[in-house]
């Protein structure tokens, strides 16, 4: 195991996977002699050169089609937009060809490319640097999403990313890019996509939390258990595909759950999950699901709306206490 | 049998544009054409708007001198993109066209607030969040807005804001007002799709509006020659479209320019493709490292520096004496500091304010 920084995690996979398959490169604003915009790529330029280490023109539709086509044609791209919130100009690409174009060639083209980079708030940037975009995608078919919350996961499903031959959305957080964890020093290290992971164990409710909601969720279950409440947290990981048989599991054993997401209330991750767990697991549960997201409105700029805006703990340990009843 | 082509081993692929780093030689990321030779007096200006002119380009300057201290002494949070270096555009610009010309820009906003009446107080108040600011603490650094005054406000995704900017002169002409409307980006955004659609209906449909690069040499860490073939300006080409390269440096020669521009654009309804060139002093934001560019290429658009040289025009030709430029110095070192108050004693938004300006409504049923 090593200590790793996320983006060094990140960086690691990407580093490992380009050295045994010459198909692989990078492309994208400022990855190259910038080495990053949030040094994501640090020293891969010198180490593979500016044939597989791309700068691009800021032309988010344009490159990610071109990575999209090269793709068809037997590349391994890694797209990395400089976050998400630019990706939007590109969606066209991703969602109507990348997730299209095998089913309608029927069979015929696979597309093995990597979309990655910081997706959701970094903080005060206001309405248009804030958004949440993993349900969005989640919603088409033929794309296949991950918003890992810790250097580890990151590594090893990124790796699995890299050498899925279907498009992939790599969500990774800004705010999380200093974060440091365990990192596993195995040989080809990879972890499959959709298995979800059981974080913490506790007997009293199930927390379901992705990405940078999984350390809010952390720190809310920390307050909770110097209450004498165990909460069990489970971090999906892949967003889709989606594994429920962990979080059924975990629902039959607590019998309560509190979805806590980044996203917006209507239709998100949160939604769906809350009406799979009703489904699937209705008989189980002792109170009703309660979820805890971003409110209704876009993101402010000014520091106490910004607070006020984004998932707390406090929310969580709230939620927490309407399903079991205790306040 | 169609015969497959032999692999040709001998081309390599370093599909990167030519660069600073990689092929070892300093290139100049712009090169400036030359400024007017004209004096104030040719070009209409009194002696009085030379002094005004200098006071908002110093307004500014030190504006956003005191942001960047405040900025590092960690007063206030967000992306702060500084204009430093590129005051005579917005203030040039300002003064070539009428008041109620429409005028909209991208992240880089301050000295487009400013100058199109954004008060200090109420920028400064911006940028800290707080409710006092120009758009009530919502939008920060990147989105200044002074719409009474006809500025639309910065946008801060790339290239987003060039159909709006058409937009706003579709609706000009609509109404037959006879407005122009300015739409500036940086150098940047040309590659975006969203120009290139903008310019084929602007054309097209004859919009009254002035498409305005601000070619300060970099999109981020990029030179512009890494990331747009060609000359920029060539882009009105393929769209017929008129086109002029001024130098950004020099306030009398953007006024210049803007000015018989904004009378074409005012008397024929056609758009125009300008490239301003100029260069910003700072990083492309405050964490920005500019390990790309060369210190010597710094200093040597330093030496050109736009607030210095209406300065320097002022004294030589005694439009003012040093004593007048130190009181005007001084007041506006007053007037910032008088901001920082402003804005470190004023208030955050109300938690109310979150569901504020969502929707026209006071009354949405927010989904929770
Ligand atoms: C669509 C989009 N892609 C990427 C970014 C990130 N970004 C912000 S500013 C910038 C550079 C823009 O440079 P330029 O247009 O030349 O403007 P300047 O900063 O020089 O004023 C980039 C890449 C963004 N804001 N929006």
């Amino acid at each position: 195991m090593a200590e790793l920084q996320f983006r060094e995690a990140i960086r690691a996979a990407i580093d490992e996977e380009m050295a045994h398959d010459e198909n692989i490169f990078v492309m994208g604003e400022e990855v190259a002699e910038y080495d990053g915009a949030y040094k994501v790529t640090e020293g891969l330029l010198d180490k593979y050169g500016s044939k597989r280490m791309i700068d691009t023109p800021i032309s988010e539709l344009g490159f990610a089609g071109i990575g999209v086509g090269a793709a068809m044609n037997g590349l391994r791209p890694i797209i990395e937009f400089m976050t998400f919130n630019f990706a939007v100009l590109a969606a066209d690409q991703i969602i109507n060809h990348a997730s299209k174009i095998r089913y309608m060639t029927g069979g015929q083209i696979s597309i093995p490319i990597v979309f990655r980079g910081p997706n959701a708030s970094a903080g005060q940037l206001s309405a248009t640097h804030s958004v949440s975009y993993d349900s969005m995608y989640a919603h088409f078919p033929g794309l296949k999403v991950i918003y890992p919350s810790e250097p580890d996961d990151a590594k090893g499903l990124l790796k699995s990313a890299i050498r899925d031959d279907n498009p992939v959305l790599f969500m990774e957080s800004e705010q999380m890019y200093g974060l440091k964890g365990e990192v596993s020093e195995e040989d080809d290290y990879t972890i499959p996509i959709g298995k979800a992971k059981v974080k913490r164990e506790g007997a009293d409710v199930t927390i379901i939390a992705h990405g940078k909601m999984y350390h809010v969720a952390t720190q809310a279950a920390q307050k909770l258990s110097n209450d004498g409440v165990e909460a069990e947290i489970i971090d999906p990981r892949t967003v889709k595909p989606l594994d429920m048989e962990t979080v059924v599991k975990s629902i039959k054993k607590t019998n309560r759950c509190v979805i806590v997401d980044e996203a917006h209330p209507f239709g998100g991750l949160a939604a769906e999950v809350g009406y799979l767990i009703q489904r699937e697991a209705f008989d189980y549960l002792d109170a009703p699901v309660q979820r805890v997201t971003l409110p209704d409105t876009s993101a402010p700029f000014a520091k106490n709306l910004f607070d006020e805006w984004f998932p707390s703990p406090d929310q969580v340990i709230e939620a927490v206490n309407t399903v079991t009843y205790r306040k | 049998m169609a015969k497959k082509k032999e692999k040709n081993k001998d081309v390599t692929f370093t599909p990167t544009g030519t660069g600073i780093r990689s092929n070892g030689q300093i290139v100049r990321s712009t090169e400036l054409p030359d400024p007017t030779e004209k004096t104030h007096k040719d070009l209409g200006l009194s002696d009085q708007d030379v002094v005004d002119m200098f006071e908002q380009m110093y307004l500014q300057r030190r504006f956003e001198e005191r942001a960047m201290q405040m900025y590092q002494k960690g007063k206030f949070g967000g992306f702060l993109h500084l204009y430093m270096g590129q005051e005579a555009i917005s203030t040039g610009t300002t003064y070539a066209l009428n008041d109620d010309d429409d005028i909209i820009t991208a992240y880089r906003d301050h000295g487009w607030g400013l100058v199109r009446g954004v008060s200090a107080k109420e920028g400064m108040a911006e940028l800290y969040g707080k409710v006092t600011g120009c758009s009530r603490g919502k939008g920060g650094s990147m989105h200044f807005a002074n719409v009474k005054e006809h500025f639309w406000g910065g946008y801060g995704i790339v290239g987003g804001h060039i159909p709006l900017g058409g937009g706003i002169a579709f609706a000009n002409k609509y109404k037959q007002n006879g407005r122009v409307t300015a739409c500036f980006l940086g150098d940047g955004a040309v590659p975006q799709g969203a120009l290139h659609e903008t310019f084929n209906m602007s054309q097209n449909w004859g919009l009254p509006c002035i498409y305005a690069v601000e070619n300060n040499g970099y999109a981020m860490g990029t030179a512009v020659h890494r990331h747009s073939v060609g000359e920029i300006v060539d882009r009105a080409d393929g769209y017929g479209m008129k086109k002029k390269v001024i130098n950004g440096m020099d306030v009398f020669t953007v006024y210049e320019a803007m000015k018989e521009i904004s009378e074409d654009v005012r008397e024929n309804s056609m758009p125009w493709f300008v490239e301003i060139r100029t260069y910003r002093y700072r990083g492309h934001s405050m964490s920005d490292p500019m390990k790309y560019r060369t210190k010597e290429e710094l200093e040597q658009y330093e030496k050109l520096d736009p607030v210095e040289r209406v300065k320097r025009y002022l004294l030589d030709n005694d439009l003012a004496d040093q004593d007048k430029v130190d009181e005007i110095q001084n007041s506006i070192e007053d007037e910032v500091m008088e901001a920082i108050d402003f804005a470190e004693e004023s208030d955050f938004p109300d938690k109310d304010d979150l569901y504020n300006d969502v929707f026209v409504e006071d009354d949405y049923p927010f989904h929770t």
